[in-house]
Parts: C-alpha cells; structure tokens; sequence
C-alpha cells in the first residue's frame, strides 16, 4: 500500500516476497515477512500480483533496488512466480535450508519465525543472491545502486 | 494514448511529470496526461512506491524517474 509520506521512498526500502503456502515452513515465510514489516525492516509486497503478471506488481518488482524472496521449501515457488514474470531473482532465501523440517503443523513457533527474520535480515544486509540449489545467479543484478 | 503518472506530490513525482510532458512534445504524440495524487487510487495499480508511470493501462516504471528517451520508447510506435 502506497502512502503519502513514502512518496518517493529513499534507498533501502526492501521488497520482501514471501511464500504463504499450505505447511508450517510456507506460513514461517509469510509469517516473518508481516513482522519484519510490522517492525519497519522492508515491506512485503505481493507475491499473488506478480504470479497474475499484473503490471503494477511485475514492474514493482523489477525495478525495485532491494529485495528478499523467501521460499518455504525447495519446491520454490517464490522463486518460479519471479522466473516466470523475468524479475531479477536479487537476495533468496528458503527456509528449509534453515533446516526446519517442513511439516503440517501450523503453531509456528516464535523461535523459527525469528529464525527466518534473522536470516532475511542477513541475506538482505550482504546482498547475497542464491539460486534453489544455492548458486548464484546467471542473471539479475544483486546490486542496485 | 493514455499517460497516468502516479504520485502525492514530491520533487521526484514533479520531475516525472516534467519528463513525460516534454517527452510527448518531443515526439509529437497525442496523448492524454494525468496526474493521480490520491493514495488509495494510486494503490489500485499496485505499485510499491512512487513516483510511478502508466502508459494505457500497463505499469511501465516504479520508484524512479524515467528519462525522456525512455518515455518516447514507451509512446512511439
């Protein structure tokens, strides 16, 4: 939502797009993406108008400076809405990789949700950039000045 | 043709405006600009910040001032 006073919103306004799917590690994601906000560190934006290529929302994200996409499992589907849309994959993080085991329990705990903001404030400050199979990408920048 | 450009009211959304007007001039396209200021109408078009540029219907830039080259590539055929 835009609002009058981030009109023009300086550098370091970080996009977080996070998985919201149907088992603990995507509602983890979806999860730290609303506290991370709520706390001032990024806002989360939406993942469902990119995947329906809504102009507004691809465009959003390809030329926004600074993002973290977060998966909740290598099923990736973060991942593939922003493949699929040609939005440079920036700074990526899926939570598995955290090593939390992907279940159907959805009492999150508090302590894996800050697991997840901890490592989405990590992967945002050193502006890593990590394929699912943790390589770099081919393409995209990791950078924006 | 249709131009929205999308913004409160800041340097940066003034800028654009500019850029687009003088753009146009350039080229000698006819189109229609319009300045959208209201926040929950600028919402609409789901852009994440301002300023912001809609060209009939589809969001072309976000967040930044285009250049005027960039916005003749936009409205020249």
């Amino acid at each position: 939502m835009v609002m009058a006073q981030d009109c023009c919103a300086p550098d370091g306004n970080v996009m977080i797009l996070a998985c919201s799917g149907g088992s603990n590690v995507g509602q983890l994601a979806n999860q730290a993406a609303v506290e991370l906000t709520q706390e001032g560190f990024g806002k989360m934006f939406c993942l469902g108008g990119i995947g329906g290529h809504l102009s507004g929302f691809v465009q959003s994200a390809r030329d926004v400076a600074q993002m973290v996409a977060v998966d909740g499992c290598d099923v990736g589907c973060a991942s593939a809405i922003l493949r699929h849309s040609e939005v440079p994959l920036q700074n990526y993080l899926v939570v598995t990789d955290l090593g939390i085991e992907k279940n159907k329990d959805f009492n999150l705990k508090p302590s894996d949700i800050k697991r997840v903001k901890d490592a989405v404030r990590e992967v945002a400050v050193n502006g890593t950039a990590k394929t699912q199979q943790g390589q770099l990408p081919t393409q995209g920048c990791s950078c924006c000045g | 043709m249709e131009i929205k450009v999308l913004g409160p009211g800041c340097p940066k959304c003034e800028q654009t405006e500019k850029h687009v007007r003088e753009a146009i001039q350039e080229a000698g396209v006819d189109v229609t600009v319009t300045k959208v200021k209201d926040v929950m109408d600028i919402a609409k078009h789901g852009v994440f910040m301002t300023p912001a540029v809609v060209v009939d219907g589809e969001v072309k830039a976000v967040g930044k001032v285009p250049s005027k080259d960039e916005i003749k590539s936009w409205i020249q055929k």
